[in-house]
């Protein structure tokens, strides 16, 4: 069979390449783990200055992991906040209190006031407790819980999106590459169909994205501790099915490019706009036109099914017309490759 | 004499510009015929257009008395491109292996080939060392080699000797007067080599996306009277040529 010698063709090149080898699969665990570090990283505890605060509030404060340094009262506390870079100061001063904050970082800021009144209120709570009943205060989630961070809901989109890009700029830059150094007109003037052509590059370049795939999604589950609340499977299916969009759509730009330089510029054309689109950020906000455009944005789909069934716990069912949508991208590209190959040969 | 290949009345352009005017020609098995022409003459299109690459806009070719473009009989023809298109990161073997199996040869038919075709382009000793360590010599060998793989009747070679040095040059043709001899074939050569064209069967001087004349080397010569293809060509193609026509006329 044509397809099955032009596919160990393929992969002879690949396994031969080794750098690409390593963007394909070293790259995204690496991005991805920066990405968990740094969205999961500790905040360092705020710095706060006090004067005239009684000794109950103090063990409150430090309880509340806030550090403390005691102070005598003062009339210009901007001046020693700045001059001994705390992050706010709280003096008690004609039984009012009187906070100050730095806010040199506002989310650093809005954390320390959130700290204090917490503490302010459970202090007066406990005051009062003799006279009034207990109430404890329980506090539901939807989905996740309150262990749940940003990386939780981000990583099964970015899984994706690493997918879909490395996959794009491989498989893009290898079929560019049978361009440029005439060996694709050479096939094309051997009895080679064009769909086995294009047919041998998806399975080549498939069997590396389903390894890319497996490799990134375990690594995801395992060692960053990803949140898997659906099946492992069908994560793997999600991202193989983007992986063929990525792939048929990597070779079909290569058609429009005559360089390597050239399929970059793709990049921020056609990759980066998806991110946006991708669930990041809320679909629902956005202006009504902008929402029909992630309605062409196969990452849109991939994303909404991959948080679907990792966060949200959805089954294969809830998550078949994104599969549906994402497969009919993958057939138009694919045809679209075929009919994109009659520049080399008319038949 | 069985025609491998007749051309009529072929036009091609490209969006506005007219690569190909009203070709007609007809080359004979067994024959090297040399397309020789300036670059950007239309040689590399008309060999496209033999291969079955390109359409034709208007009129018909066959090969093999086969219309083309023809799937099938791409079997049969030996296609050798401008660029050594060849991959780099594999080995001299395992690039003939490929295009082989492309071809669809059987094991043994196929071993057997890659031992007489490399022989005969003298790349044994460097057959499982990568490409890429290849000089620009044995890459051009191993594109000859690799469009000799599957024994095609009709070998299409596009520019074979550019690049390459005198003594290799040499070995080419030798090797595809040796083809043309022993095996019968069919040879398409383009060339803006003009001292090529002293060895080919028939020529065909294209300019312009015309034929501007055809016949064998010594009756070229004789028409034009010229003493080498420079002067030939130069006769044919310019002013000298009306003359020259006029001048029969008058005679």
């Amino acid at each position: 069979m044509r397809i099955i010698a032009l596919m160990k063709r393929i992969c002879r090149q690949m396994v031969r390449d080794k750098r690409t080898l390593a963007l394909l699969f070293v790259a995204p665990l690496l991005i991805l783990s920066l990405m968990y570090l740094l969205f999961n990283g500790e905040t360092a505890d705020p710095h706060l200055g006090v004067a005239n605060i009684n000794e109950d509030f103090i063990t409150g404060l430090e309880d509340a992991g806030i550090k403390l340094d005691q102070y005598d009262l003062t009339t210009t506390p901007a001046e020693t906040v700045v001059a001994d870079n705390l992050d706010g100061w709280l003096q008690m001063t004609n039984n009012q209190l009187e906070l100050t904050l730095h806010n040199d970082d506002p989310t650093k800021a809005k954390a320390l006031q959130a700290k204090i009144n917490q503490t302010v209120a459970s202090l007066l709570h406990n005051g009062q407790a003799s006279v009034r009943p207990n109430v404890e205060v329980s506090v539901n989630y939807v989905y996740g819980n309150s262990d749940t961070v940003f990386f939780d809901v981000l990583s099964p989109i970015l899984i994706g999106f690493f997918v879909f890009f490395f996959v794009f700029l491989i498989s893009g830059i290898g079929f560019l590459k049978e361009r440029t150094s005439g060996t694709l007109e050479k096939l094309m003037s051997t009895p080679i169909r064009r769909g086995e052509i294009v047919f041998a590059y998806l399975i080549g370049f498939g069997l590396f994205a389903i390894l890319q795939t497996i490799f990134v999604v375990f690594f995801s589950v395992n060692v960053l501790d990803v949140v898997l609340e659906g099946s492992i499977w069908n994560v793997l299916l999600t991202n193989l099915i983007l992986a063929l969009v990525a792939l048929s759509l990597g070779t079909l730009l290569s058609a429009f490019a005559a360089s390597e330089f050239q399929m970059v510029q793709f990049i921020p054309i056609v990759v980066i706009p998806q991110i946006f689109f991708s669930g990041i950020i809320p679909l629902e906000g956005m202006a009504d036109w902008l929402q029909i455009l992630a309605k062409i944005m196969p990452i849109h789909y991939a994303g909404d099914a991959l948080k679907g069934i990792m966060y949200q716990g959805f089954g294969l069912s809830e998550i078949s017309s994104n599969l549906y949508a994402l497969l009919l991208f993958a057939v138009t590209f694919i045809l679209l490759n075929i009919l994109a190959l009659k520049k080399y040969r008319k038949l | 004499m069985v025609a491998s290949i007749t051309i009529e009345n072929i036009k091609k352009q490209y969006g506005k510009k007219v690569v190909l005017k009203q070709i007609n020609l007809t080359i004979e098995k067994g024959q090297i015929y040399g397309f020789i022409g300036p670059s950007g003459a239309g040689k590399t299109t008309l060999v496209k257009l033999i291969v079955g690459m390109e359409r034709p806009d208007s009129g018909t070719i066959h090969v093999l008395d086969e219309q083309m473009p023809n799937l099938k009989l791409l079997q049969e023809i030996g296609y050798m491109a401008q660029s050594d298109a060849l991959y780099l990161e594999l080995t001299g073997r395992e690039n003939i292996e490929f295009f082989a199996s492309l071809y669809q040869l059987k094991k043994t038919e196929m071993r057997n080939r890659i031992s007489f075709i490399t022989n005969l382009v003298n790349l044994n000793e460097d057959l499982n060392k990568k490409v890429s360590t290849y000089s620009g010599g044995m890459k051009r060998r191993l594109s000859l080699a690799i469009a000799l793989i599957h024994n095609p009747k009709i070998l299409i070679l596009d520019e074979p000797t550019v690049g390459i040095d005198p003594e290799l040059r040499l070995n080419v043709w030798n090797e595809l007067l040796r083809l043309k001899q022993e095996e019968n074939k069919t040879i398409i050569v383009t060339t803006h080599v003009m001292e090529e064209a002293e060895k080919c069967d028939y020529i065909a001087m294209v300019r312009d996306g015309e034929i501007l004349t055809s016949g064998t080397p010594i009756e070229l010569k004789k028409l034009f009277d010229a003493a080498n293809f420079d002067e030939v060509f130069l006769k044919a193609g310019g002013k000298s040529y009306e003359n020259h026509r006029a001048n029969e006329k008058n005679l």
